[in-house]
């Protein structure tokens, strides 16, 4: 906890000096609370009316979860299809950095023609917009491994999966872990907006509901835990980078791999 | 006789890739040599001339289109397994400590990495790597990475050493003991060593014969034995045949013009002046 605080200790003391000169700066001018209210009434809100909010927060966590590993589970095995067939890498993989370009945010209402107001469209939207960053950060990843290194490998009569397993798939973890980053950044990101576009719960549509009704306080409340369940995504990504590839954190991803000129 | 490396009639030229721009490299021509097992053989020649080219084909590691090779009595098809290869680069493993790279040829050979971790701490110490057996590679200085991968081309006790510069990134001193070492190692052990290196005289100093090369295209000028007796250790170097051979591998660079243009230029200019002296 100390620990904690020492390292992280600027930023909170940061954080309570904006919320303090919100909170201040709203009452010396008199702020309508239905426009900004203080940091104050914002709390007061929520801890008056959580208990929709945490339902809601269940909602949309679990949306985010479930696009997430789908995207990890599919992104994985085709990058890693691209990286060692020559076939995937001409066909398919082509089309997946053009279907990247695609503004994937524009797709969601046709998710709803299809898959109506349910969970379905909302994992395929979460999955959608991680599912392209990590792919591409895969592909680069599995591609760049110092051949060199792989000339060492084939001395020894190795096989492929052995290889795999002690020689690529760790020289390619630093970038697959940074792709997973990103993903998981825009997970969040993902279900909110499936859930402005139709449906009837979750954080994006409390949101929508409390913004209808001019109950600014409660999306205040309702945007800090969304912001907050997107930081816990993201940094229990990162927890799992630093136990997977404890080496790489150390160097903090400068250019000793081999193989980066 | 039993061959341990046997190239008749070997070329490679290198095409420019599909669709680039770019002339072909001829970077062998005509590579005849014969390693009889238990052999020390070293090949000096200049940056560029195929040194490392003809390497990696006597590993397999590059497909051999013109000539034949064959290395410990079989053909070579594929990757040559029973070896042990220092590459030019250390190409250690970032996520591995110095043990772990080493370990890694044992484990990729599907080897019991424990048992043999005596004979593995015993060569770290042989080249003065014991205390650093835990470091990452990024903590080690060039000549140190390099030496634990001498250590890794060693560590599953390979009858055949394939050596590309393995001395290069080293200080003069620790050369000096490694090369001693070496010599140790082979004279103990009778494994079949071809070592390459840009200087004339690690490679008189270490090898029974010296393939001398000369680039465009790279061929083996002049075969030359070094009768000096063993163990040469420090002493190989007053031995009174060694400036001799050392002066007769230098104009052989001199008469085929490798002087300009490359980095061996100082060295060859200080042993022709230094032979003259003498
Ligand atoms: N993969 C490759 N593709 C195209 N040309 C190559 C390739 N590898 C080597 N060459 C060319 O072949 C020639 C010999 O290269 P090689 O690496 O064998 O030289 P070397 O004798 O090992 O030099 P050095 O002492 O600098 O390591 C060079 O002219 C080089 O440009
Ligand atoms: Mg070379």
């Amino acid at each position: 906890m100390r620990a904690m605080l020492r390292r992280h200790g600027g930023a909170i003391g940061a954080f309570l000096v904006l919320f303090l000169a919100w909170e201040v700066l709203v009452r010396l001018f008199g702020v309508a609370h239905y426009l900004l209210p203080p940091p104050s009434v914002v709390l007061a809100d929520f801890a008056r009316r959580w208990p929709r909010v945490l339902d809601s927060t269940w909602v949309t966590t679990f949306e985010i979860l479930a696009g997430y590993l789908l995207a990890v589970v599919v992104s994985i095995p085709l990058a890693m299809a691209v990286a060692y067939s020559r076939w995937f890498e001409r066909t398919v993989y082509p089309v997946v950095v053009f279907l990247q370009i695609v503004p994937k945010i524009a797709i969601a209402p046709l998710f709803i023609i299809w898959f109506g107001f349910g969970f379905t469209p909302k994992l395929l939207l979460v999955f959608l917009l991680s599912f392209f960053p990590i792919v591409v950060a895969a592909v680069a990843g599995f591609k760049s491994v110092d051949p060199e290194v792989l000339d060492l490998g084939r001395t020894t009569g190795a096989g492929p999966l052995r290889l795999f397993w002690r020689i690529r798939l760790p020289h390619a973890l630093p970038e697959i872990f940074t792709g997973l980053k990103v993903g998981a950044a825009l997970a969040t990101t993902a279900a909110v907006v499936a859930e402005f576009v139709a449906s009837n719960k979750g954080l994006g549509y409390l949101l929508l509901e409390y913004n209808g009704n001019l109950e600014t306080g409660m999306v205040f409340a309702v945007i800090i835990v969304l912001s907050l369940v997107g930081l816990a995504v993201y940094y229990a990504v990162e927890l799992i980078e630093r136990l997977t590839i404890p080496w790489h954190v150390s160097q903090h991803g400068d250019a000793t791999r081999p193989g980066t000129p | 006789m039993t061959a341990g490396i046997l190239v008749e009639g070997v070329g490679k030229t290198f095409h420019p890739q599909e669709g680039r721009a770019g002339t072909p490299v001829r970077a062998l021509e005509g590579i005849d040599m014969v390693l009889p097992e238990g052999a020390f053989v070293a090949v000096v020649g200049p940056s560029g001339c195929g040194k490392s080219t003809l390497l990696r084909m006597l590993a397999g590691l590059l497909p051999c289109e013109e000539g034949r090779i064959a290395v410990m009595g079989r053909a070579v098809e594929g990757p040559v397994t029973d070896i042990g290869v220092v590459f030019q680069k250390p190409v250690l493993l970032p996520w591995r400590d110095v043990l772990g790279n080493v370990m890694l040829q044992l484990e990729l050979r599907g080897r019991d990495a424990r048992a043999e971790l005596p004979r593995a701490e015993r060569l770290l110490a042989a080249v003065g790597l014991d205390g650093f057996a835990s470091s990452y590679p990024h903590a080690l200085s060039g000549g140190m990475q390099q030496r634990a991968s001498i250590v890794r081309a060693l560590v599953h006790d390979p009858p055949l050493l394939l050596m590309d510069e393995p001395f290069g990134a080293l200080d003069a001193l620790t050369r000096e003991q490694l090369r001693i070492d070496l010599e140790q190692l082979w004279l103990e052990s009778g494994k079949t060593v071809l070592f390459i290196t840009h200087s004339i005289d690690e490679a008189v100093l270490l090898a029974d014969e010296v393939l001398v090369m000369t680039p465009r295209p790279g061929r083996i000028e002049r075969r030359v034995d070094v009768p000096i007796p063993r163990p040469r250790g420090l002493d190989g170097r007053s031995h009174p045949v060694f400036r001799t051979i050392v002066d007769e591998v230098t104009r052989i660079f001199l008469d085929k013009g490798v002087l300009h243009g490359t980095g061996e230029r100082a060295s060859l200019l200080g042993a022709q002046s230094g032979g003259k002296g003498s």
